[in-house]
């Protein structure tokens, strides 16, 4: 079974979403999806600096089978991005809500951040 | 809820995740495509591929009715045991289904697509006419397959412990593209994953036995992610991907299996396809072709290949299969492309990466085999 932290929030779009102490974002892919998508072996990664809008897709993540849009799920500027996921891809496989980050937002409109739903929601979304 | 194969319980207590594959529940992976996949090259791998359709021929006539009706000569099987890959050719020269005859000791026995069944099966029974020919599909049987270095020594093994010393003789002697027949099991030295090993036929009420005698024997089961990964490692076609009916077999690395001699000898689709033999020498027609990409991403079916000509013009060919390959750790793809290229570039999500174009064929026996 996946695993749905609770303390994160959630884009429909498989996005998980964690609001650090100094108000960025640290965003990466569920549990779920990196079950969907097997064994991940390359991640073209948001570039640093680069200003996103909500939904709009900022990195791929390809597995052996298939390739996924990341999409960013709130607006703001890329302010890092996870580069040892560069050379260890399927680390995003063996731990998605810690060292498998992606990248760090600096939201521009952090109301955005209600419109993406609780771990139960997006838990019922996914079974 | 799809068809099931006898193996379905099984597949389940190991974990596997399943998928509709031509109407079957079958199992796309167990633990990780990665991991299945190095199994086969390293060690050995089972496959349950059951749901492929099995038809035996028999009559007096099945010889030269299949002779007519397969691309492939039939008569070039000396004896029961051996076998050919051979592709089914329509009017105009298309690829009705690819697939593996073996002689039996009574008969014919064909190996088809799942995905084609149906028309498979309507085609041959549409084309018997007059000849003495008897088609059986034959359901009651499951196929194994176990593949990988370590395979026939496993096999030999549980033949032996089964109280079969003559069958398990005979897969040790086994030459690639030969079986050996007994009672309801065939053992053939055949496979899609360019490693050694066997595909055993056997009746489906002793197949749930044999799957739990190789897993304790260490074979680990195999999803078909893997099965797709190993046999594009090995260049192998997928019918429907590399060629369908619409694509000439010359265009789909298949001349050798097609039998042009002897003359004498006609077949459907033989005067379409001696047609494209003389555009394949004029050029006009398209090639398959391997694609290797050391850049970082990973070539999928459907991209566009930009390739550059002699002449310095360019025209577009198309991938038919890709992947990331697991031995290799980058990317490669068969693509169907112009005759006389002399460069390719890939077009991955609007930009032009550079890949080297190989003979179709990436991997044997665990090794790299292009330059």
């Amino acid at each position: 079974m996946s695993d749905f932290p609770d303390e994160l929030k959630y884009a429909a779009t498989h996005e998980w979403v964690r609001v650090e102490e100094d108000g960025s974002v640290t965003i990466g892919i569920s549990d779920h999806a990196q079950e969907l998508l097997g064994d991940i072996v390359f991640i073209e990664l948001p570039e640093e600096g680069a200003t996103v809008s909500a939904k709009d897709e900022m990195s791929v993540v390809e597995s052996v089978k298939a390739a996924s849009d990341i999409y960013a799920p709130i607006s703001g500027e890329v302010i890092a991005v996870n580069e040892d996921l560069t050379d260890a891809p399927e680390t995003v496989n063996a731990d998605p809500y810690g060292e498998g980050w992606i990248c760090r937002i600096l939201p521009s409109n952090p109301a955005e951040l209600e419109e993406l739903l609780d771990a139960n929601t997006y838990a019922g979304m996914c079974e | 809820m799809g068809q099931k194969t006898a193996l379905y319980d099984r597949h389940c207590t190991a974990g596997a995740r399943l998928v509709d594959f031509g109407g079957w529940d079958m199992p796309i992976q167990y633990t990780s495509l990665i991991e299945e996949h190095n199994a086969v090259r390293q060690h050995a791998g089972v496959f349950d591929v059951s749901h492929m359709t099995i038809v035996d021929v028999t009559g007096d006539d099945a010889e030269p009715w299949l002779r007519w009706m397969l691309a492939n000569d039939v008569a070039r099987l000396g004896q029961p045991g051996q076998a050919l890959y051979t592709a089914m050719l329509n009017d105009t020269g298309g690829v009705i289904d690819d697939l593996i005859v073996y002689r039996l000791r009574n008969g014919y026995r064909l190996v088809v697509n799942c995905a084609t069944r149906e028309k498979d099966l309507a085609w041959l029974q549409g084309h018997i006419e007059s000849h003495q020919a008897t088609l059986t599909e034959r359901p009651e049987l499951a196929i194994l397959a176990v593949q990988g270095p370590k395979a026939l020594k496993i096999v030999d093994d549980i033949l032996r412990s089964r109280g079969e010393p003559e069958l398990a003789d005979a897969v040790q002697s086994l030459k690639p593209f030969t079986a050996a027949e007994n009672d309801q099991w065939l053992v053939a030295r055949t496979g899609y994953t360019g490693e050694n090993g066997v595909e055993i036929i056997l009746p489906e009420s002793q197949a749930p036995e044999l799957w739990d005698a190789l897993l304790e024997a260490g074979v680990r089961p195999i999803g078909l992610g893997a099965r797709d990964t190993l046999r594009l490692e090995a260049g192998m076609n997928l019918y429907g991907h590399e060629m369908d009916e619409s694509v000439s077999p010359l265009s789909a690395n298949m001349g050798w299996t097609i039998a042009l001699k002897p003359e004498d000898r006609d077949f459907v689709g033989r005067s379409a396809v001696a047609l494209h033999a003389d555009q394949l020498t004029d050029g006009s027609l398209p090639v398959l072709a391997g694609l290797v990409m050391t850049e970082r991403g990973v070539l999928r079916e459907g991209m566009r290949v930009v390739c550059t000509l002699e002449d310095g013009s360019t025209a577009d060919g198309i991938t038919t299969s890709g992947t990331f390959s697991p031995t290799l750790k980058h990317a490669i793809a068969l693509a169907r492309i112009p005759t006389g290229t002399t460069q390719c570039a890939v077009e991955i999500r609007g930009k032009l990466l550079p890949v080297r174009t190989v003979k179709p064929g990436f991997v044997r026996h665990g090794k790299q085999i292009f330059d």
